[in-house]
């Protein structure tokens, strides 16, 4: 495979003389065209039937379209129609049309043409087949230069400026400074409410957590500040706060505000719903 | 925000700008000519309009008139930069469907057995779903012969797409009618 390349060279040194006459026009069609088998049905079935193979075979061989031969344009087509029959492939009825109306043409040709009475003009039996050709050639090549077109969305974009309320209602971030206000408010409502139990408490910010989300569950929105319980003293919402944080941290509650120095609204995370709904389920067994 | 007259030329322009850029869709001369109290002959619109035009001349997008209005646009020399951001290229239409279509807008209306006989191959219907579904085409009505075939003709958005004011600015077919021409001559 890879140790000769010339041999095919040096048999084929009428391909190579036919090859330099190529685009000037040829006394003869050739008899055939050297096609390798693996690549002959990728190439027949390139032709988008049967008039593009014919302008094929007629453009291949620089022939004038308004006075083809037709003796050696059927014989070719038809040798290309036999190789798809060969290769078994699905040999669409308007080829074998075509093979039919070209021996038609054929032999209407090898006819006299009657004398007419009149001076009514014989027409000339390609002429149908020509106008035909030549109007596939034209919208063929019209599909070329609509394809050469720059495109939308091909060869270009649309601009758009995206505006805000154009898009879907969108829920506004909450930054940091908002939770700090929003704490403290919280400590001062705290320290309104403060009694002066001295007691020691077990705080634990997941025990709060789990208080947190079952304020949460059901989908309820809850303003921020009824997550608290006042009663909790300073050392207990701060437990509480550290459990707010963890959560948003952890994704479990979505923290949202319309606007500055509007409430803030916590409830749990959109995806938070069914997966606390299975957990639920199999803690159970 | 106040919403008071705008005085200058420049406001006036600067409001069309705005407008023509936050718009989806092409927007036409009625409906630029809502965004003003004022009403302004077809030529102080062309000046406004070609004005913005000029000014954005030298950047990436630009301003284009297209059949069913004005509109915003990438220059197609940068598409290929574009083209890097996504994963996948837009695939390219088959032969098959671009000889429809180009049968479909230069010989428009037609029916599918007109377009048969033209390319000399029944047209799959998928070709015909595939050009409806851009937008490209569709049925304008059907012909008075048996079976009362649908006729096809291109739409707006066909032209819109390929940044085109009318049919009459697809590519001309003169060079193979000039052959047309010299067959019939022949026939003669």
């Amino acid at each position: 495979m890879e140790t000769q390349p010339e041999p095919e060279q040096a048999a084929s040194p009428e391909l190579a003389h036919v090859a330099k006459l190529y685009g000037e026009p040829l006394p003869e069609l050739p008899k055939d065209l050297y096609i390798p088998p693996d690549a002959l049905e990728v190439y027949l079935e390139s032709f988008e039937g049967p008039l593009d193979l014919l302008l094929y075979l007629i453009r291949k061989a620089n022939l004038n379209i308004l006075d083809i031969a037709m003796a050696p344009l059927t014989a070719q087509y038809l040798e290309y129609v036999e190789a798809m029959r060969v290769r078994n492939l699905e040999l669409a009825a308007e080829y074998l049309l075509m093979a039919a109306m070209l021996l038609e043409i054929k032999s209407r040709m090898l006819l006299p043409r009657p004398k007419k009475v009149d001076e009514e003009e014989a027409l000339d039996p390609r002429a149908e087949l020509v106008r035909r050709l030549l109007e596939y050639e034209q919208m063929k090549a019209a599909a070329a230069k609509i394809d050469a077109l720059p495109q939308a969305m091909r060869d270009y974009q649309w601009v758009s400026v995206w505006i805000a309320d154009a898009a879907a209602e969108r829920l506004p971030d909450v930054n940091l400074h908002d939770l700090q206000v929003a704490w403290l408010s919280l400590m001062k409502h705290a320290r309104v409410m403060q009694h002066h139990k001295v007691r020691r408490e077990e705080l634990s910010v997941r025990e709060h957590m789990s208080i947190v989300l079952r304020k949460l569950q059901g989908g309820a929105y809850l303003e921020f500040a009824d997550l608290f319980d006042l009663s909790l003293g300073v050392a207990g919402l701060v437990v509480n706060f550290l459990a707010v944080l963890e959560l948003v941290r952890e994704r479990l509650i979505e923290v949202t505000q319309r606007e500055v120095f509007a409430p803030i609204y916590v409830k749990l995370a959109q995806s938070g719903n069914g997966p606390n709904d299975v957990d639920v389920a199999t803690v159970h067994p | 925000m106040s919403t008071s007259q705008p005085y200058t030329p420049e406001e006036y322009k600067r409001i069309l700008e705005t407008a023509l850029l936050t718009t989806p869709e092409p927007l036409s001369l009625s409906d630029m000519k809502k965004l003003f109290d004022e009403e302004f002959d077809d030529d102080t619109w062309r000046v406004l309009l070609n004005d913005i035009r000029s000014e954005w001349s030298g950047r990436g997008v630009e301003l284009v008139q297209l059949a069913s209005g004005w509109r915003f646009q990438t220059r197609p020399e940068y598409q290929s930069y574009l083209d890097r951001l996504k994963n996948e290229k837009p695939p390219r239409y088959s032969r098959a469907v671009l000889e429809t279509l180009a049968i479909i807008a230069y010989r428009q209306p037609v029916t599918r057995g007109d377009i048969e006989d033209i390319r000399g191959v029944a047209v799959s219907p998928n070709v015909i779903k595939v050009l409806e579904g851009r937008g490209w085409i569709d049925t304008v009505g059907h012909r008075d012969t048996p079976g009362r075939p649908a006729l096809y003709a291109t739409t707006k958005k066909f032209l819109d797409d390929l940044r085109l004011r009318s049919l009459a600015e697809l590519p001309p077919l003169t060079e193979i009618e000039r052959v047309m021409d010299l067959a019939d001559a022949a026939q003669a």
